[in-house]
């Protein structure tokens, strides 16, 4: 039994927060760069970018790429084998900017750690920051996020479902059990 | 010395009898016979009776290669599948090229006891195919060689199959060839076609033994001789089998068990199970060898038992040994392919397994009718049976058998020869009790 | 996926995702840290019964840039010189804790009697056996093609459509059955062009189109690639064409030959040339030829079959 704790609307305005409050900690858009990790982390990035567009008109124009983090999860030996997605950096690299990752869920940190790996192949940022539309608690690493759309403190045993309209069709946050083995 | 009565069993020609066997021969033969005191009862009911196997072409590896068989494990392996006499090919080492040899093998089946060895004596010194070995003289011996065979090698100069085939004449003997022309066939691993191409393996062309056995019928009839063509494989070569006898020319052919059961698809594993000379062929190919077995162009089925130690087919396809035990296996592969789709009856096994290869091979003391007087040479199969083929059924040193894991029908339950058991119960008898019995049958002469 | 041993048994699907994943892993060749952290911990051993430096260092680097640790075994194995057996030596290398073996021998099927036999636990990837199979490089080559006709739409597309030419000894070529069973699963068009001394039998049968005359197959089917092979001197010997001369004016792509290719089709070769016999000078060097860019792409698609054999949950992956 699905319980909804963000609708359409929510979910647009916390957006729109995280937005200005990134424009706000950085003073500006100068040496911005928004990284989506795949799948959804990509489709808030490329929202927030649209935004930051938006609200300061002097934002570069290549601004929302996408970081994949697959080849640096500490976790591969444990699941069958995951099929990498794409990365694309901005035109103007990372070297010297400030990088905000964008991600659906803030859960164990892992999948964060991960990208501080990725991002350090690529390149050396001034900043790394991060910004998630949920963040449920329970970190196994010393992770935290920068930027928060909604605190969501869940017990292990519920799963947390986003569904974001350009992937699922449907624009929501819920939460229920999870059935049977773990995610 | 052992009376037996074997109760109930059912002949080739479908009636039911009972056998008594004593003094190494069949005493009576009858409805109810009354069991003499001391005599051991064989409960043959449902069992069919057939006449002792007779194979003409088995290696039994000694003298030299004791690795992989001996005359009295490859005679066990023989007595498990129901035989009673086997031809012992002669590429051993030292080649069974002389009188010494091949009555240093005949003794040593003598004195196993499990199956009369007939040595066949090489047609070439060390089958190098350059100078005819003392044929007379391994005819002459106490082996009294018939049979004459380079097998492994083919006899390939035109000249020496000529002399050969002239000079065996004179001793009532036949030379048996192994048909494979080896400038076509160097380092040759599977038959020639798609498959070979897609696999990667070189092949080994159909023409190569056909028209090796194309040459030698008319070589035959040139000089009136007889010629055996050992393991035919090919449709090809039934052809030119079935033209020579139309046209009157003494030829025999045999077939073995696995060329009337697989083919080449098998090799797609790269499983070296199934690596064999003449390689496994096609469909049509099989099809082919049965139809000629069934309208007697091809004469008799031979087992070609090949024993090799494991490390000789645990390996790449192209380092490992062509070849496979089949005396075990034998009978269960041709009532598979033959009998249960009823291709042939009990009699015409009678005749392609015993029969035929008794008279190719000039075997004599091996009946086939089960008359009174005869020598009892009887193998007692379950025809019900059915069961996964597995190493429990190997009774030879060794287990390159292609089928193991495979369901095939019948068992031999009871092997006599010379009136006493090799096989008891489906197991294979003791070897100091067969040598035993032997020893005395010799005596009783 | 456990194995790679052909291209034969590769569905559509997992050769898509393995030319896709080899796309993520150029990308990595052309930053600075050329470097992945993925296969940290796991061991490669390159087995190569066959001399081959070229591949050899391929599977190296591309194990490397992964992170894996690589052991180079180059061990005897024709049947005159026999040295240690295919089962020892495998045994050998699981007791060196081998998670990944990537083998090369000359006789066909040995990595398939590898991968079946129980005597070692690690993915196999089969890097050309005898004159079988050698899947990394059809996969190379369907890569390269990809890339040369689609630029940067490549990924998830496969080459439907595509018409391949390939010319020479195709009977003793791996690399051509390869390409063949790949692209034929790609939905691309294959021709074969060689002596009928040099086509196998029974290739008839197969899913390719046969020619003798190079001319009159260029200029009839006009192919999108023409994929060259090497010709061996000891066919000669054997009796299979009676001068490298005579084979290369009518089998060899000469400078008339390239000139008649349309201009956007693309010039191919598995390496090593033998220059001025199968391929001239011009033509080995002209804007159309790949013969760099299937160097580096070989990286990557070696990189991108390491990963998807090893590294996943090893009981998921069987």
């Amino acid at each position: 039994m699905a319980r909804i704790v963000l609708q359409n609307s929510d979910i647009a305005r916390a957006l729109t927060r995280i937005s200005h409050e990134i424009l706000e900690s950085n003073r500006g858009p100068h040496d911005l760069v928004i990284l989506g990790i795949p799948t959804r982390g990509v489709v808030l990035a490329e929202r927030i970018g649209a935004q930051i567009r938006q609200i300061e008109p002097g934002a570069p124009a290549d601004l929302v790429g996408s970081l994949d983090v697959t080849m640096y999860r500490d976790d591969l030996a444990h699941h069958p084998t995951r099929a990498p997605q794409r990365t694309r950096v901005p035109s103007g690299g990372i070297d010297g900017k400030t990088v905000v990752l964008i991600d659906d869920v803030l859960y164990s940190g892992r999948t964060i750690r991960a990208a501080l790996d990725a991002i350090g192949d690529l390149g050396r940022p001034r900043a790394v920051r991060l910004a998630v539309l949920v963040d449920r608690g329970h970190r196994e690493l010393p992770i935290r996020a920068d930027f928060v759309g909604k605190n969501l403190p869940s017990s292990t045993d519920e799963r947390i479902n986003v569904r974001l309209a350009e992937v699922d069709g449907s624009e929501e946050v819920s939460i229920d059990l999870a059935t049977g083995a773990g995610a | 010395m052992t009376t037996t009565l074997i109760r109930g069993a059912t002949l080739p020609d479908g009636t039911t009898t009972d056998l008594l066997v004593a003094d190494g021969r069949i005493a009576e033969r009858g409805d109810a016979i009354a069991t003499p005191s001391g005599a051991r009862v064989l409960d043959a009911e449902g069992l069919v009776a057939l006449p002792g196997l007779v194979d003409l072409h088995t290696h039994l590896r000694e003298p030299g290669f004791e690795q992989s068989e001996t005359v009295l494990s490859g005679t066990r392996a023989a007595a498990a599948g129901g035989f009673t006499a086997v031809f012992a090919m002669a590429n051993t080492m030292p080649v069974s090229d002389t009188a010494g040899v091949v009555e240093q093998v005949q003794a040593l089946g003598e004195s196993a006891g499990y199956a009369t060895v007939r040595p066949i004596g090489a047609v070439t010194v060390g089958l190098a195919g350059e100078r005819l070995s003392e044929i007379g003289a391994m005819a002459n011996s106490r082996a009294a060689v018939r049979v004459f065979s380079d097998d492994g090698k083919c006899v390939h100069d035109s000249l020496l199959m000529r002399r050969a085939l002239e000079y065996v004449k004179t001793f009532d003997g036949v030379v048996a060839q192994h048909a494979q022309d080896p400038r076509l066939t160097e380092n040759a691993q599977m038959n020639e076609g798609a498959l070979s191409s897609e696999l990667g393996l070189k092949g080994w062309p159909a023409v190569a033994e056909e028209s090796i056995i194309a040459r030698d019928v008319l070589l035959a009839e040139h000089v009136g001789a007889r010629l055996h063509i050992c393991h035919v494989s090919t449709a090809g070569s039934v052809d030119v089998v079935r033209w020579a006898k139309a046209r009157g020319i003494e030829v025999t052919a045999e077939v073995t068990p696995h060329h009337l059961l697989l083919t080449e698809d098998l090799i797609r594993s790269y499983d070296a199970r199934y690596k064999v000379n003449p390689p496994l062929r096609r469909d049509e190919d099989v099809r082919a060898l049965r139809e000629g077995l069934v309208d007697g162009t091809i004469d008799i089925v031979a087992t070609d038992h090949a024993p090799h130690p494991e490390e000789a087919k645990d390996c790449e396809w192209d380092h490992a040994a062509f070849g496979m035990v089949g005396l075990e296996s034998a009978l269960s592969v041709v009532q598979a392919a033959l009998v249960d789709p009823g291709l042939l009856g009990w009699s015409d096994v009678a005749r392609v397994l015993s029969q035929t290869p008794a008279t190719i091979g000039r075997l004599s003391g091996h009946s086939h009718s089960f008359e009174t007087g005869s020598s009892a040479n009887i193998v007692l199969v379950d025809p019900a049976s059915s069961s996964a083929f597995s190493t429990d059924r190997l009774a030879g040193k060794s287990h390159n058998s292609p089928y193991l894991g495979m369901t095939l029908p019948g068992s031999v339950r009871h092997t006599l020869h010379r009136g006493y058991q090799t096989v008891r119960d489906g197991v294979v008898v003791d070897a100091a009790e067969v040598a035993a019995a032997a020893a005395a049958g010799v005596t009783r002469g | 996926m456990r194995h790679l041993l052909s291209t034969r048994d590769l569905l559509r699907d997992d050769a898509i995702a393995l030319l896709d994943i080899a796309e993520d892993m150029s990308e990595v060749q052309n930053r600075e840290v050329k470097k992945l952290p993925t296969l940290r911990g796991k061991t490669v051993v390159n087995l190569f019964f066959e001399d081959s430096t070229r591949t050899r260092t391929s599977f190296e680097v591309a194990a490397k840039r992964l992170s894996a640790d690589v052991i180079n075994f180059s061990a005897k194995g024709s049947s005159v010189s026999k040295g240690e057996s295919l089962k020892d030596t495998a045994q050998t290398l699981a007791a060196m804790g081998a998670d990944g073996v990537v083998i090369r021998h000359s006789a066909s099927g040995a990595p398939q009697v590898l991968a079946q036999s129980g005597w070692i636990d690690a993915g196999v990837v089969n890097a050309g056996d005898g004159t079988h199979e050698h899947p990394t490089q059809a996969l190379l080559d369907a890569f390269t093609m990809r890339r040369r006709i689609h630029g940067d739409a490549a990924r998830g597309r496969d080459l439907d459509g595509v018409s391949v030419m390939i010319v020479g000894d195709v009977l003793h070529s791996r690399v051509a059955r390869s390409n063949l069973w790949l692209l034929e699963t790609l939905g691309a068009h294959v021709t074969f062009v060689a002596p009928a001394t040099l086509v196998p039998v029974g290739a008839s049968t197969w899913p390719v189109d046969i020619r003798y005359d190079l001319d009159a197959a260029l200029a009839e089917v006009r192919p999108d690639v023409v994929m060259m092979l090497r010709i061996q001197q000891e066919r000669m010997n054997a009796a299979f064409f009676p001068t490298t001369r005579e084979y290369a004016r009518q089998w060899g792509l000469d400078d008339d030959r390239l000139l008649a290719l349309r201009p956007d089709s693309i010039v191919m070769h598995p390496g090593p040339m033998n220059r001025g016999l199968e391929i001239s000078s011009r033509a080995a060097d002209s804007a159309q030829s790949t013969v760099i860019e299937q160097v580096a792409n070989g990286v990557s698609i070696r990189m991108a079959v390491l990963y998807s054999l090893l590294s996943g949950d090893r009981e998921a992956r069987s």
